[in-house]
Order: structure tokens, then sequence, then C-alpha cells
């Protein structure tokens, strides 16, 4: 099978540190493959920079199988890039054409400060997690794991909540800056599942409060997120943390 | 957890912004069932005398109280909301996200913005004749007897204000930008109140376009019947 080459313009967001105040810098990329992916095409412009004495691109990466998370970057102005239902590192050149001007900045939020370059910090949503994303199971004797009936579709929906891995690229396509979706992903996953149902309540509220206490915005049910996010998490999840939210606070102490 | 930290946490404020939208649009609904009677064809009598009954019985005149408190919530917890959400992104984008989401989802503020322009001359042209006595020159038609009991001659008053082509521009596009308030307000407010149910969402989503179509464009032939006579 016969692969193009084409010649790139790399308009990239460069940042030394947190503090420092960045801006865009343009690269030009020659020789580069349709057939690789998104990330390697950074590889390489980075091994250039550094052959050239100069700093590398900080971006964040780890599995590059679009399942781990890590991966960002918001291109020619959507996060994770052109394709739907897909990760940054799963982006291929092919979604380019010769001669093209790509945009690569970083995550956009107060809450997601920038660490350097491309790379932000997304530790609040551990935070957020921490907060109540969690079961409290005793320690003895392990369970039977079917022991506990689950009906199919809600096993399927819950499934469909836990799919979410946590990029932020919800936060990033949300005019607002808007966690909404991410947090209502977690609180469904184990909304809909009985191991969660001691702790629904408490859970849903502590990680509202947290969410808001990093400064995230409020959702005004736009439908970005759910369009960009790499695993398709249902905007109805929002929905359904709202609903959480509303019983929770009108029952709790 | 008190009521103060449930309404003010940010799913909180938009419950705020959700309850209030779903008492304005249950306002609507009676604003527009009451002002369709001027299509009676009899002279604005039927018209008048709903307006009489709305303005001196005591459950519309408690109603509007709540009204007024509504509207007031709406857009002061939607400003507070859209000026909180814009400064959680200090720095903004190159290239904004705009394919994921429709322009009217993103300009709620800049629609109610429109539509509480239009309500403020909208007070001007009705309310405040009807109940502080108005402006001289519509006094003189503001009332008729009846039977021995005085009504407002609100029929009067609208042929009187739309015979003015600019006022009935503007009355027919702030009924545009009430569509399109609805077409995002309408779904979005059940969503806030937690209807995440996928066989009510898709009805939901159906009778609200259907609302943001055929509310606003009641309302906008109104206008368009006094001014060119559809209306005796």
């Amino acid at each position: 099978m016969s692969h193009t080459t084409m010649n790139l313009k790399v308009k990239v967001w460069r940042q030394k540190n947190a503090t420092t105040p960045g801006a865009f810098v343009t690269y030009d990329v020659a020789g580069i493959s349709d057939e690789m992916s998104f990330l390697e095409m950074l590889d390489v412009l980075n091994e250039r920079l550094i052959t050239e004495g100069g700093e590398p691109i900080a971006f964040d990466h780890d599995c590059r199988e679009g399942i781990c998370g890590m991966c960002s970057l918001y291109i020619n102005g959507k996060p994770h890039g052109p394709w739907q239902a897909n990760t940054t590192c799963q982006l291929h050149m092919r979604a380019f054409k010769d001669g093209e001007t790509i945009v690569i900045e970083p995550w956009r939020a107060n809450s997601f400060p920038i660490v350097k370059d491309l790379t932000v910090d997304r530790s609040a949503f551990d935070r957020i997690i921490q907060a109540g994303g969690y079961i409290s199971v005793n320690t003895g004797n392990a369970v039977d794991g079917n022991s506990l009936p689950i009906e199919k579709a809600k096993a399927d929906d819950a499934f469909a909540a836990a799919m979410c891995i946590g990029c932020g690229a919800c936060v990033a396509a949300c005019k607002n800056s808007s966690a909404m979706l991410f947090l209502s992903a977690k609180v469904s996953h184990l909304a809909l599942l009985p191991q969660g149902a001691p702790e629904r309540k408490t859970r849903v509220l502590s990680m509202v409060a947290q969410m808001d206490k990093e400064g995230f915005g409020a959702c005004t049910n736009t439908g970005a997120c759910e369009a960009t996010c790499p695993k398709e998490i249902s905007i109805s999840n929002i929905a359904r943390l709202n609903k959480e939210y509303l019983g929770a606070s009108l029952t709790a102490e | 957890m008190t009521f103060k930290q449930m309404f003010t946490s940010s799913v909180g404020k938009k419950l705020v912004m959700a309850f209030t939208g779903i008492f304005l649009i249950l306002f609507l609904v009676v604003h527009a069932g009451l002002n369709a009677c001027i299509w009676a064809m009899d002279g604005g009598l039927m018209f008048n005398k709903a307006g009489h009954f709305m303005g001196s019985f005591v459950v519309p005149r408690v109603l509007e109280i709540g009204l007024f408190v509504g509207i007031f919530l709406h857009i002061i917890q939607g400003y507070m909301l859209t000026l909180e959400n814009r400064s959680k992104r200090k720095i903004g984008y190159e290239v904004n996200y705009s394919k994921g989401s429709k322009w009217y989802s993103r300009s709620m503020a800049i629609l109610g913005t429109l539509v509480l322009m239009f309500l403020i001359m909208h007070i001007y042209h009705f309310w405040t004749p009807s109940r502080l006595g108005g402006i001289e020159n519509i006094k003189t038609l503001n009332t008729f007897i009846l039977n021995g009991v005085e009504y407002h001659n609100l029929y009067g008053e609208m042929q009187l204000v739309f015979t003015n082509p600019y006022i009935v521009i503007l009355y027919v596009l702030a009924c545009g930008s009430l569509a399109y308030h609805l077409a995002h307000g309408f779904q979005s407010a059940f969503k806030t109140i937690g209807v995440h149910n996928k066989r009510y969402h898709v009805m939901i989503s159906t009778i609200g376009y259907g609302f943001a179509i055929i509310i606003p464009l009641a309302f906008a032939m109104m206008p368009l019947s006094f001014y060119f006579h559809w209306v005796n």
C-alpha cells in the first residue's frame, strides 16, 4: 500500500513554566508520513528540536492506545483533534492535508493550570475522585461475583459511564470549563450499581462540592462535551447527576 | 446541608435557573392563551374581559408577584452564572470549538438580554398603563364601561401601539430571540432538574422544539394582526 509524505506547519503553544507567559511558535515539519500517528509527528519534531539544541515540546502521553487518558491537546479547535470518538494518540496524520497549518493548544481552564507547553495539571480530577468516587468495602473473604444480581441494561449503562478515562476533553471543550460530564460519568457509574448504593447520597454531594472548590464552571447543557468525548460518554449522565444531586440535597441532614 | 448550600453550588444555581425557567414557560402558555382572545373577532370584548379577570381576581394577582420574583431571579442568576462561567477560562483558545454545540445554546445570555430589552419595552407599553394609569394620550381610550363594570381597553391599547411599524418589527424580532432562547432553555431546564430517562428525554426535546416554534409564532402574530388589520 502506498503512502504519501507531507510538509506541514505546526503552530504550538510554548510556555516555559506555570508562571511565565506563553506564546505560539510556528515550526515547519517536513517529510511526515500519513501513516504516522499525531504524537509520532510531534516526536519527529522534538527529535529535530533536540538535535538543533532546542527545548523539545512538552506534551502528555502514556499508553498511546486510547485507554489511559493521559494524552490531551486541543488540535485545530477541537479537543483530541478532528476525528470523532478518538484520543489524540489514536489520531493519525492522514486526517491532515499536505501544506496544512495545524494549531495545537493545551487544555484551557483555570482548574487545569499549564505545567509546561502543552502539559496541564489535571490533579483536580484526582481530588474530585478522592472526594467520593469510590465504594467502601470491608475486608474479608472475596464475595462471589454472582451474589449481587444486576440488571443487564443497568450494568451496560454503568459500564458506558465507567468508560470515562478522565482525560479532561469535556472541560477543554466546554465554554464554561465545566467538569460535569466527567463528574456525571463517575457518579452514574456507581449510582447505577448496587455496590454504590450505600454511599450514593454523600458521594454526589461531596463530589459536587469538590468540583466547585476546584473552580470548574457550571453546566449549561450545550452538548460540546458529549460531542468531543473520546469515549462517547452520554450527556444524559449529567441529567442523572442532577437528579442524584437534587434528591440527595433535599433529603440530606 | 442547608437550603442555601443546596442552591448555591454549581448544580444548585442551575436548579434555580431551571425552576424559574419552567415557571416562566408556564406563564408564556397562560399569556399566549389569553392574548389569543384578540382573534375572537368581537372587537376585543373577549380579550378585555379576560384581561379584566386577570387584573381583578386575587389568584392571578398573587401569581403576578411570583412572576416578577421568578423573572428577577432568572435574570440575576443568569447574569451571575454567565460571568462566573466566563471567568473560569482566563486564557481563551486561538481556534474556538463551535461544531459540538448549537449557536443558540452558547448564546443564552445574549438571547436572554434581547428578551429582557423587549420586556422593558413591553411592560412600558401595556403593563404600566394598565396597572398604574399610564401614559396620558392612551388614557382617553384606556377604559370603557359595560353593564356597570369598568374595563381597561387593552385591546384599544394594542391597536394604538401596533400602528407603529418599527414597534411591530421590534416585537417580531423579540419573538425570534425568545424562540431560540426556548429552543435551548426548554429541554435544558428539564435536564437540569434530572430528567435523564431516554424515553422522556426524546419527548421533552420534541415538545421543547414545538413549544419554541408555536408560542413565539403566536406572539409574533399579534402585532402583525393589528398592523395588517387581520383583526377588527
